[in-house]
């Protein structure tokens, strides 16, 4: 008997060994460990054997039992992991192929520019406060201390409204963002009259001028520009605010410099450089050979335009400044043409 | 306006590079555009460069003084003549065709040699017969049998102008053999002049401004006369009709002039400032203003007199009356405003104040007696008869921005006295003055702590009466203030604060922007505010971006034949009247836009055919006049355009079936539902924009605040778009940021579980699936958290005119577990209502 039970192991684990998929190990399982595999049979027959045979034989035909089943279980790891390497050998795809097309939404890239100019400034507690396009006379200039005919006036050619308005006032389209400047004083200074709260805004929107429509002008541009009044806001504030701001956006190392300007509705002016990033400040056509690039336009608030604010010079002074939106865009990428903001070709908005 | 340093040098030592007065001055806000090097040294080639360099150097042993002693024919061409040059060294022979040299052609040895400029071999000059500049070598070369190696130069060769006609001619302080560089070698400055430093537009007043940054004593012009005529009484007599418009009128006589070329220094420095030479008087007129920017008008005397029979002329200042006509110098004949000033005689008008010159007493060959005016007008107003008359010249550019009556006297005097070095004429004694409206000079009082609370800077009373004295104020210091009269040469500060703020800039900019520090402000923060108009706006943008569209931004200027191609031809569409531009400039863009589609359908025209898919939106306002409204109401829209394949082609299969109407409002959903806008009510529109079956219209509450759909199949063939539909929606942007919530209420994830079943009806045709989905919904009350519509299904088993909705309800309670016996108790109540109400039918 126990030579039997010998055999019998000696048997399955060979059959076993030849098995090669799961399949195969099942057959393997009904013929070796199934009901009327030998090692069964063997079960069945102890009630016939010898009182003293039967816990030893027993005892050989679990041991066999159990032998069975454990290398049944490794063959079954074994001949799991040889099935999982082959499918993944198998499954190996080309992973070069391109990924399935996602159309995914972008900002305009004016609208984009805007939101970065936002955000610096928001840090520093400036708030965005929007105005109207159509504007009067009275706002868009004079009330900035720009009189009728006066020679600054050459410098930004307006597209007028046409109708009956009156001849001091006519109708126009913001020529740039600051009628903002004298609308949201006024609407703070409101709040308070006899001590007006300080003002820190961001001025953003679609200015006009006009301009014959070129690679380097067009008819509409968006302008952002900057308001900050107070009771000791200096020139220095200007700088330092200015310049952190410049440093956010073109980076910490850049140069900066200031040099005197004029626009009617500050005093003093400056116009803000920073050093060409195209050429390193050595000379280039993009900073026509000056090595430096105009980035923004600022001075302290003209106190004709403080007073028309709704705040008086002797006791509040400012800075304003102001920058063009898609120049800012053009010179981070290089492009050329100013055309093609508005044109809304896919295939140049979609690479922003 | 162009400067020539060495005309800069008359007025104030020079000892910095030209690069670094060029810093300067750019740095104190004359700005410098340009420098042309006019034969001085040039900086070498890769150095740092702030300003636009052009121009060349004047190699000191090629480029010399050379004197023509004689002017021979050339033995072969009646065009070419030989010269006989000394030029310093040796004796030359010359060829050259310059006409200028013709008359003394063949007359032998000249009494008086003719100094020129002379280039010799292997000199570097511009190739006079080339367009433009263009630098060439001189080399040896024979000329119709005559060996020719160098030549006598025009301006054009040397860079000083674009002048080719004949050769320069120099004066006789040129010495032969001396290099040409060190007699008039030169740097040209085009410095841009802003507004507010008019009183620049010259050479003395940036020779003041080098003066105020290098601190160099300035040597102001002498504005002495030396006059040997009679006096000048009884000889002319001014009058001035409207003070306001002309403060001051200041004439001059000379006489017993000679008209002839000016000298050559005179010539070159009018040509390196722009202008042309015309003869000794008018260059004298013109000269002076450059110089020290004071227009000045030359009238032959003669033709004054004769006007009034040879009595005494009077010069009368006046409105033009409307219409008056005058041919002014140019001979054109100009139709006045009357709002324009003329300067007239007792006969009629004479010139256009300010601005030109009429022909009838322009200076001519023959003149011999000349009245020289100088006069103040009314800058503005100047102004206004230039931009009527559509004319600019530099003494209009002048007026126009502002030259103060002070300058008036002096330039005439200046002018006269100029007159007289170039003609040999005799000044009559004294002048007559006619200033009914002297100027009025404002004090200013400026304390240290204006400069303080303005720049941020500390400055002692003595640092800013220094900078100001520079700048030629008069200054007083008093504790903590300086008081500070403004120089009779400008017109540019104010009084009171504003002056305060004007000698502020003044001490900022000669004191250096670069020396004033930065500080991070300190200042009190302004309250913040809630600002929803902006911050909805970009909210409603991200979400419309994370929808997977592309923001489109376009011309708020259009036309109305533009816009009118959102609507099938022929549909008649009432609209409130354009905003219109009064002055257009491009014919397609001449009012203002109502709509936003008529700008995106632009956008899709532009790409549908470029693209296989297209989603884009775009925000922005629309401008409607409003009556008895002066400014326009610029309301916000949102358009919202899809067109093309539903998914994009890759590699693998993929939703390429074009989308529909379905898409489009998907969007909207999501749109809105991102926004947690209360649910709205969608209702068939009809609109001419659209497919009549598939165009829906929005409604919140009872307001409609959008429509959308699929375009109308005409309109794309029209616009000839390609096959796909395109759907389009316009919304009320403002109506719908208005209405957002300001909180929405969150449930926790159900703790409970579902139980979801399917439920499938046959209904009418005709019965909106809305209607269903509603109807469930609300039998089911709060234990039905879910509706959802997944199929819809129409063949002839289930009857013509009928559909199969097939909905998936979910049904959960918050607080315990539903038992199937619940769950069938209100699907049965469901199942009845919508037999009862909408007819349907229950699919097994």
């Amino acid at each position: 008997m126990l030579s039997e039970l010998e055999q019998i192991e000696k048997n399955a684990l060979a059959a076993l060994n030849s098995t090669q998929d799961e399949a195969g190990l099942m057959e393997w399982h009904v013929a070796h460990l199934g009901r009327s595999a030998p090692i069964m049979r063997v079960f069945d027959k102890l009630g016939q054997l010898a009182k003293e045979e039967r816990p030893m034989i027993g005892k050989r035909a679990n041991e066999v039992k159990r032998a069975l089943e454990a290398a049944e279980a490794e063959r079954n790891g074994v001949l799991h992991q040889a099935a999982l390497s082959r499918a993944l050998q198998s499954e190996r795809l080309d992973v070069t192929l391109p990924g399935r097309p996602v159309q995914h939404g972008r900002l305009h890239p004016s609208t984009q520019t805007l939101r970065k100019v936002y955000r610096i400034f928001a840090e520093m507690g400036f708030q965005v406060y929007r105005s109207r396009d159509v504007e009067t006379d009275e706002y868009n200039f004079q009330l900035l201390n720009f009189p009728p005919h006066h020679p600054a006036r050459e410098m930004q050619d307006s597209f007028y409204i046409a109708g009956d308005h009156a001849e001091d006032n006519a109708l126009l389209l913001r020529t740039h963002t600051s009628p903002g400047q004298i609308r949201s004083m006024r609407e703070y200074a409101a709040t308070d009259p006899k001590n007006p709260p300080p003002v820190r805004i961001i001025l953003p929107g679609m200015c006009y001028r006009y301009e014959q429509i070129t690679a380097r002008s067009e008819i509409q541009f968006n302008q952002v520009e900057g308001l900050a009044v107070g009771k000791g806001i200096t020139f220095c504030d200007l700088k330092g605010t200015l310049s952190d701001f410049a440093r956010r956006m073109y980076g910490a190392h850049v140069q900066i410099r200031f040099r005197a300007g004029h626009f009617p509705f500050t005093e003093p002016s400056a116009e803000m450089d920073i050093e060409c990033f195209v050429c390193g400040g050595v000379g280039c056509p993009v900073c026509k050979r000056t090595g430096w690039l105009e980035i923004l336009g600022c001075g302290m608030v003209h106190p004709i335009v403080l007073q028309n604010g709704g705040y008086d010079p002797r006791q509040y002074s400012g800075y304003a400044f102001g920058m063009g939106t898609e120049r800012i865009t053009m010179l981070a990428h290089r492009i050329e043409d100013i055309r093609n903001f508005w044109a809304n070709d896919m295939r140049f908005l979609q690479q922003f | 306006m162009k400067v020539p340093l060495s005309w800069l040098k008359d007025f104030v030592e020079i000892t910095l590079p030209i690069e670094e007065l060029a810093h300067l001055l750019t740095m104190a806000g004359l700005e410098v555009e340009e420098i042309t090097y006019i034969g001085l040294p040039m900086p070498e080639k890769g150095q740092r460069q702030e300003t636009k360099i052009t121009g060349f150097t004047w190699e000191p042993d090629k480029i010399v003084v050379g004197a023509i002693h004689e002017v021979m024919p050339h033995p072969n061409a009646d065009r070419l003549v030989l010269c006989r040059l000394e030029d310093g060294l040796q004796e030359q022979i010359v060829l050259t065709g310059a006409p200028n040299l013709f008359p003394y052609k063949g007359i032998g040895p000249l009494p008086k040699p003719i100094m020129v400029a002379y280039a010799k071999e292997g000199a570097q000059i511009y190739d006079g017969h080339q367009a433009g500049q263009v630098l060439v070598t001189l080399k040896r070369a024979k000329i119709r049998g005559v060996e020719s190696y160098s030549m006598a130069c025009s301006e054009k060769e040397l860079g000083i102008s674009d002048e080719h006609s004949g050769i320069i001619f120099l004066d006789d302080d040129a010495r032969p053999g001396m290099p040409l560089v060190d007699y008039m070698g030169d740097a040209v400055f085009d410095i841009a002049i802003t507004p507010n430093i008019a009183r620049d537009a010259n050479i003395l007043g940036v020779a003041r401004e080098v003066s105020a940054l290098t601190g160099q004593p300035l040597r102001p012009p002498s504005w002495d006369m030396i006059t040997e005529g009679p006096p000048i009484e009884g000889s002319v007599a001014v009058e001035i009709r409207e003070p306001e418009l002309n403060p001051r009128f200041v004439v001059g006589l000379i006489e017993g002039i000679e008209i002839k070329p000016s000298p050559y220094k005179i010539q070159r420095r009018l040509r390196l400032a722009g202008m042309r030479p015309i003869n000794n008087i008018v260059d004298a007129t013109n000269y002076v203003m450059l110089e020290v920017g004071q227009p000045l008008h030359a009238f032959n005397y003669d033709a004054l007199v004769k006007r009034v029979n040879g009595k005494t002329p009077t010069i009368i200042t006046r409105r033009a009356i409307q219409n008056e006509k005058l041919t002014t110098l140019d001979d054109v004949e100009r139709t006045l405003d009357d709002f324009s000033v003329m300067v007239c005689d007792t006969e009629g008008s004479l010139s256009i104040a300010g601005v030109m010159g009429g022909e009838e007493t322009e200076v001519n060959d023959e003149t011999t007696r000349i009245l020289l005016e100088g006069a103040a007008w009314n800058y503005i107003n100047i102004r206004r008869t230039l931009t009527k008359q559509k004319f600019s010249s530099e003494a209009g550019y002048r007026f126009s921005r502002g030259v103060h009556p002070e300058m008036a006297i002096r330039g005439v005097c200046r002018g006269l006295e100029l007159m007289r070095q170039l003609s040999g004429g005799k000044i009559r004694q004294g002048l007559v003055d006619n200033y009914p409206l002297p100027a009025h000079d404002p004090v200013v009082e400026i304390t240290t702590q204006d400069v303080e609370r303005w720049l941020g800077i500390s400055l002692s009373t003595l640092e800013m009466a220094d900078i100001l004295k520079r700048l030629e104020f008069d200054v007083e210091i008093s504790d903590n203030k300086v008081k500070a009269k403004t120089p009779d040469h400008r017109m540019d500060i104010g009084e009171g604060v504003v002056g305060m703020a004007d000698i502020l800039e003044e001490i900022a900019r000669i004191y250096g922007y670069e020396r004033i520090p930065e500080t991070r402000m300190s200042d009190e923060l302004p309250p913040q505010r809630d600002n929803p108009y902006h911050d909805l706006e970009e909210h409603a943008r991200d979400i419309l971006v994370n929808l997977g569209l592309q923001e489109v931004v376009s011309y708020r200027m259009t036309s109305p034949e533009r816009e009118a191609r959102r609507f099938p031809l022929g549909t008649s569409i009432e609209h409130p009247s354009y905003i219109k531009l009064a002055n257009a400039i491009v014919s397609e863009r001449v009012v203002l836009r109502q709509s936003v589609l008529g700008s995106v359908l632009e956008t899709v025209e532009r790409n549908a055919r470029l693209q296989p898919r297209l989603a884009l939106f775009e925000i922005g306002p629309v401008f409607l006049p409003v009556e008895n409204q002066l400014l326009p109401d610029e309301p916000r829209q949102l358009v919202i355009a899809l067109s093309g394949s539903r998914t994009l082609p890759g590699w693998q299969p993929a939703d390429t079936t074009p989308m529909d109407f379905f898409d489009i409002k998907g969007v909207i959903h999501a749109f809105l539902e991102g926004l947690h806008m209360p649910e709205m009510r969608c209702e068939p529109g009809e609109h001419p924009t659209y497919h009549p079956g598939k165009c829906a219209c929005l409604w919140m509450d009872e307001k409609e605040i959008g429509v959308f759909g699929e375009l109308h199949p005409l309109l794309r063939e029209q616009l000839e778009l390609p096959e796909a539909p395109v759907l389009a929606a316009e919304l009320d942007l403002d109506a719908i940021l208005a209405a957002i919530p300001q909180r929405y209420a969150v449930e926790g994830a159900p703790a409970f579980p579902p139980v979801l079943e399917d439920l499938a009806v046959v209904v009418d045709e005709n019965v909106p699936a809305d209607s269903v989905a509603s109807l469930i919904k609300e039998t089911g009350g709060k234990t039905v958290i879910a509706v959802r519509l997944f199929d819809v299904y129409r063949d002839e088993k289930i009857g013509a005119g009928k559909k199969s909705l097939a909905y998936s309800v979910t049904y959960q309670l918050t607080d315990r577990t539903l038992t199937d016996k619940e769950v069938a108790k209100i699907r049965q109540r469901i199942v009845r209502q919508l037999e009862q109400q909408l007819d349907a039918k229950l699919r097994s």
